[in-house]
Formats: C-alpha cells, structure tokens, sequence
C-alpha cells in the first residue's frame, strides 16, 4: 500500500457503520454489529441496523471502537508553530484514529493563565477536526516557584495541570497544589524524573550508556520522583497521574499505592512498552526522549502494569520537533517525536498480534479508561455519546515513512518499520475522515 | 621492523573507533607506524609525498594542543596540504550546525577531515552527512581511536609484546573517551585490562568482556606492567564528584609509594596534559619508568600511519 493519504472533510447527518467487530469497553460490548451515527451522536449499536442512513460504511473484517483518546501531546501552540501547531496537529490526531487529545502547556509563553487557556480553547474550536482539550500549567511559567491560577485556567475550559517537561522539585509547591486543586477533582500529571539526577542524561543509564559515554537518566530518578508524588497523593487526598511511566520499580510503587487506596493513575506510551536502550545510536537523535527508553525488564514491567490495571492508560506523548532540530548531534536534539499516527500501528504489530494483550483491554486504555480519568463524555458508544468512532483495518499491512506524517515532526524511531494494523477511518461529530486507500 | 603487513582494508575508511578495527587492522596500523617513527628521527628531511596533492582539514570543537597540532604535522610530514579550523574563531560561533559546517568544508574538496567534538557520536554523525574520510580525534566521552593505538604502540616499543601484559587504567574512567577507546584497543591484542578510581568516577553497570574494574587503586595497579594515569578534570570536583584534589591525591593519585605495588619495570602512560600533584606527582611524570613524553611523539607517527593508510592505502 503506498497511498496513506487522508481525507479531511466529509460531512453527514446520517452515517451506517455495517458488519464491523465493535468493541465498547465502556459498555463492556464485543461482538459484530451495526453502528448507526445521526446528528453527530451515537444513535444506535446492534446487529442488523434497518435505517436509511445518508452514508453507508462497510467495515467487514474491520474493528470499530470509541473515537481513541491521548491526554498526552504537544501540538506547540503557541510560540513554536515550526514544530506543530494545531492544525497539523489536529491532522495527525485523526489520522492515527485519535477523536480527543490534550495539549501540553510547556509551549512559549507556557500555558498558564486562564487567557491563554482561552485563546487555546478558541484556536482548538476554529480548527475541529478533532476535540483539543487544553491542559494548563501547575506553576507559573512551569518554574516550579508559584502555583498558576489554575482556578481561573479550569473556569477557562483546563481539564488537567501538568509542569510536563521537568519534575517539580520544590515538594512543598507540589503539595500545595494537590491542596490547592482537591475538591475541583482535578488531576496532576506528573513528569517523573527527579532533577539532579537526570542533569545533562540524554539516555537511560545503564550498559549502553556505560560504553557509549553518553550521560545518564537512571530509572532511580524516576523511582523516587514517583514515590514522592505517590506518598503527597496519599498525604493530601489529591490526585496524581504519573505521565509516561517507564521504569519497572515506578510500576511496582504505583501498584502499592494504588492497593492503599491512594488516588493515583499511569500511562504509557507504546515505546516505552516496546523499545530499549539497545536501539540507541548517537548518531540518529530519534530514539532521544525522556523518560528515556529503558530495558527489557522496563518493558515488561509496563505491560505487566497495563494487564493488571496498575497503569490506565496508554498516551503517546506525541512530542514533534523540526527537522533540523532533531538531526543533530545526539547531546543537543531535543527529546521526543511524534507519536500519534504510528501508536495503533505498533501497539497492534508488538501487542496484540503478537498476542501479548487482548483487543478489549488494549482499546479500553485508549478509550475508556482516560474518559474516566479525565471526566470526559468520550470514549464510549452509549446512545446518544457524541459521535466519535475509530475504525481499524487490523490486517493492513504498512511502512511508517515520515513522507506520509501529517505532523511536521520527522524522527520517529518507528520510522521504516513494517507494521500489521492500520487506521482507515476517523469520525469526529459529523465528519467521516478516511483513509484513502 | 620492516614486515609486510596484511591487506589494507583501511584504505577509503573513516575512523570514528578503534572498537571498529579487527585485531590485524591494528597490527597493520602499528606496523606502520613504526616506519613513521623512523622517518620522524631520521633528521633532515621529514616531508614525503605520500599525501601530496590531497587536503586534510583539523576541525577542533575542543581546546587541544597535542592531537590537534600531531594531526597537523603528521599530515604536513606526509606532503598534505593542512588547515586547522578552531571552533571559536570560525561560522561555529555564529550558530552553524555541524552538518553544514560539515557540508562547507566538504565543498572546498577536502580529502579528510580530523574532527573532535564535546558530542559523543559526533564523528559517526559526520560520516553518515559528508563523504570525505573522517578521522575522529575525540568525540565526547565515546571514543579517541588514535589515542588508544599511540598508548598500544609506545607500550609495544617498550615492552616488546602487547598480548599478556597486565594495565591499569586510572583516575577518571567515567567521562573518558581515552578509557572507553583503551578496553577495546588493548583486549583485542590479548591484554588484561583493570579499571580504577573512585566509585563516583566509574561508569555504573560497565560490563566489558577482559576488563575488571576496581574501586581500589592499588588492586588494579597490584602487579600491573602497565598503568594509564588518566586526567582528572578540575570541574569535577565543582561537580561534587570528589572532595578536594588533596584527598584525591592522597587517596588515588599515583605517587612513588603507590608505585612500588606494580612490577618493577613498570610503564606509566598519561594521555595528556596532567595535573601534576593531582592524578600523578611529579616524581612519577619525569622518572624513567615514564612514557609520557614517548606518547607524545608516537601521537605523531600514528597519526601519520592512520592518515597514510586511510588515505594513500600506505603505500609506501
């Protein structure tokens, strides 16, 4: 298949999704069945749909699921438009089957006043294609000093807070701010690395770092930060989910934590389950992101925790950069890639094809369970939800070629992998995107 | 010292790591670099035409004097046209990449470019952007292959073998392309290699088939023909690494008394330049077990081997 091209832009009162798998987790539903969308929202779900709908989709052999969620991207708007903005961001979202994503607020100026929050809000309608929900800063400027008025910034339309990026090292701010937010219900994302101990890393510290001579991120610095967040969770009743988790002992603490009943919640991104620190080469920055690819045994702690429900959530942390910023020098590229048009693709390639998870479970942490813990109407096909629906061809057969990227970021360590499932269509509201192929 | 060494497969290539070289690549580079050594002593005239004709650029994104001035004249000994670029007097300062800075010295039809740079892979980046051979003089903490084959050559001129000599490689393990060239360089030719310092200057989880490393100094010096003092880097005690260069010196400096645990003939390497008092005392750098100043002149014949062999095929 060569063509991986996208259709943007068609619109419908009436859509018949005919004869797919559905798998509704929120509905604990699996089975074959008609999906009937009217009005831009769920009309029906059931085998057999007699309706005369404007459009008619035969998705045989295909999966249909609750439009695909990412509380985890950076779509760089505003003030680094090189690298994303909302639009191709928006894009990329829908062509990797993605109807909801939150921003990130680490962008220039960082997201974090009610203001901003508004104008993101606005840009996100104007552009549509797909929900951007906007997450604002917890402190302000993300310095770690003063709280942000993150009052103002939900009154604004914020659904989370997040200094993604970095740790919050002050503990005493951080628990200010569970305080702060606790009887709002909203949740802090935490990037989990504790400062010092990650000054200067650009890779996992470990045997590859040892001989490469590239400095260091342990996974202990990522321990400790979880521990932290973890115990001033449990401390203030607040709420905070560990962004990107990636090491095997943070996997085990969150597990703890959850166990005593602490208000904790995970993700994790579909590298972090499946690639190493082997995979690092200095002369190619794609592979630089933090938390940094792990080892094996980090792998298959973070499947481990995703099967046994210590970790909810699976986001991409779609993290673009420009091109000429991501090829150069391995200690000077900035971290992250882009993440949102290959995550099904690989999640189905690694995971489920090689049978490593089941389909409901797997569709559930990108459905489901982040609707939950963002308080979204998302990510179910309940009558009358709005109508957002991804459709997987789970046989189709692709290569990952930054040429076909909608975002504008280009260094991918999936880039030139072969993968077995791909997405073919995306239907936001009253709009049926599709693959052409 | 006249043998005739194996096919050049040399010829054409960069060189980013000697952990790419085969144990008879490295023969071969000795083996050359001993008739360099001869044309350097022989008085007179130095200047061959090996190289004439060809253009070789010194690209130093780090202060050196040695590497970067024995590049210079191994090339210029060879009859190459040389021209040293420093970072701060060049397009660098205005905020060039390195790939076009790469790509502009490509332009002017250079041969070869000798290349060190702070990033780690930085010369493997070069080569996978610009065609010219790479000749890689240090990059970060990775890798500084003509380092590793001018400590294999002088130990080989003093000790008359490689193969079953015991080193100890010394002092600051952790931030050093010098060492990480070394293990490889010096277990490839059958060495047993031992590493040293203190705990906090040692790569955690380094494992390297032939090589121990030892949070003692004297269990790795213990007996050693060899030892390779590396140099501390004075930030490293900003850095909270150690608590003073006295307890350093006290502690895991190399000194007379220290000395005496090793073989009597004992070689001391120092791949330059040292903090005397520090990771080495005085007595220790001028006394006649000394190589140091050995090293510095066979940097330029290996160097000379190196540029003849990649770019001349080492014809003569």
């Amino acid at each position: 298949m060569t063509n991986q091209t996208w259709q943007f832009q068609n619109k419908f009162k009436s859509l018949l999704i005919r004869g797919g798998r559905v798998i509704d987790p929120a509905n604990n539903f699996d089975g074959v069945a008609d999906v009937l969308l009217v009005d831009g929202k769920i009309a029906e779900v059931k085998p057999e749909i007699n309706f005369s709908a404007e459009k008619i989709f035969d998705a045989t052999g295909k999966i249909v699921t609750p439009g695909l969620i990412d509380m985890h991207v950076h779509f760089r708007e505003p003030g680094q438009e090189a690298k994303e903005d909302f639009l191709s961001g928006a894009k990329a979202a829908a062509a990797g089957g993605f109807t909801t994503v939150a921003t990130m607020p680490n962008t220039s100026p960082v997201v974090d006043n009610a203001a901003l929050v508004r104008a993101m809000v606005k840009r996100a309608e104007e552009v549509r294609l797909v929900n951007i929900k906007i997450i604002g800063a917890v402190t302000k400027g993300q310095l770690g000093q003063e709280l942000a008025e993150m009052r103002d910034m939900i009154a604004a339309g914020a659904v989370a807070f997040s200094d993604d990026g970095h740790f919050d090292d002050n503990a005493k701010i951080f628990l200010n701010a569970l305080d702060y937010l606790h009887d709002t219900g909203k949740l802090i994302i935490c990037h989990e690395e504790e400062t010092s101990l990650v000054k200067g890393g650009v890779m996992n510290e470990g045997k590859r770092s040892a001989i490469l001579g590239l400095k260091g991120r342990p996974t202990v610095a990522e321990d400790i930060a979880v521990a932290r967040d973890c115990l001033l969770a449990e401390y203030t009743g607040g709420r905070v989910h560990i962004a990107h988790i990636s090491s095997a002992r943070a996997v085990e603490i969150v597990r703890d934590a959850k166990k005593r009943g602490v208000k904790v919640t995970a993700e994790v991104t579909p590298q972090h389950l499946m690639m190493t620190e082997d995979l690092v080469n200095p002369v190619d920055a794609s592979t630089k992101i933090n938390p940094p690819l792990r080892t094996q045994k980090d792998c298959d702690a973070c499947l481990a925790g995703l099967l046994d429900g210590t970790i909810d959530a699976i986001v991409t942390d779609h993290s673009p950069h420009a091109v000429e910023e991501k090829d150069r020098e391995y200690i000077y590229a900035p971290s992250g890639f882009p993440g949102l048009e290959t995550s099904v693709g690989v999640l189905f390639s690694e995971l489920y094809h090689k049978g490593k998870i089941d389909l409901k479970t797997l569709i559930s942490k990108m459905t489901a369970e982040p609707a939950k813990i963002f308080g979204l109407n998302a990510g179910t096909l309940s009558i009358d939800a709005p109508a957002e629906v991804t459709i997987i061809d789970p046989e189709l057969v692709w290569t990952v070629d930054t040429k076909n990227f909608y975002t504008r970021g280009s260094h991918s360590p999936f880039v030139g992998r072969e993968l077995k499932g791909k997405v073919v269509a995306t239907i936001v509201r009253d709009n049926f995107m599709t693959l052409n192929h | 010292m006249e043998k005739v060494s194996a096919v050049n497969n040399l010829f054409g290539k960069s060189v980013t790591a000697v952990k790419n070289f085969s144990s008879e690549e490295i023969r071969l580079v000795l083996d050359t670099a001993y008739k360099m050594k001869k044309i350097i002593r022989r008085g007179g005239e130095k200047k061959l035409s090996d190289l004439r004709g060809k253009s070789i650029v010194n690209l130093f994104y780090e202060p050196s004097t040695r590497t970067r001035t024995s590049f210079e004249l191994a090339g210029k000994y060879l009859g190459a046209d040389v021209v040293s670029i420093n970072s701060g007097t060049s397009s660098i300062v205005k905020g060039e990449s390195l790939r076009d800075t790469l790509r502009t010295i490509e332009a002017m039809g250079v041969d070869a470019i000798v290349m060190r740079h702070k990033a780690e892979g930085a010369a493997d980046f070069a080569t996978k952007v610009v065609a010219p051979i790479i000749i890689n003089a240090g990059d970060g903490a990775h890798a500084h292959p003509s380092q590793a084959l001018l400590d294999l050559f002088t130990i080989e001129q003093h000790k008359g073998q490689l193969a079953g000599l015991k080193v100890a490689i010394v002092g600051d393990i952790l931030h050093s392309r010098v060492a990480r060239s070394d293990v490889y360089a010096m277990t490839k030719m059958g060495m047993e290699v031992h590493l040293a310092g203190p705990k906090t200057l040692l790569p955690r989880f380094f494992e390297f088939d032939g090589v121990k490393v030892h949070e003692e100094i004297e269990d790795a010096i213990k007996n050693a023909d060899v030892i390779n003092v590396l140099r501390i880097q004075l930030e490293r005690q900003q850095a909270g690494l150690f608590p003073s260069t006295r307890e350093y010196a006290r502690v895991f400096g190399i000194n007379d008394a220290r000395l005496k645990l090793a073989k009597d003939d004992v070689l001391i390497l120092h791949p330059g330049p040292q903090n005397k008092g520090l990771e080495i005392s005085s007595e220790v750098t001028y006394c006649e077990r000394s190589a140091i100043q050995d090293q510095v002149q066979n940097g330029v014949a290996v160097r000379m081997a190196l540029l003849d062999l990649t770019l001349n095929g080492g014809a003569k």
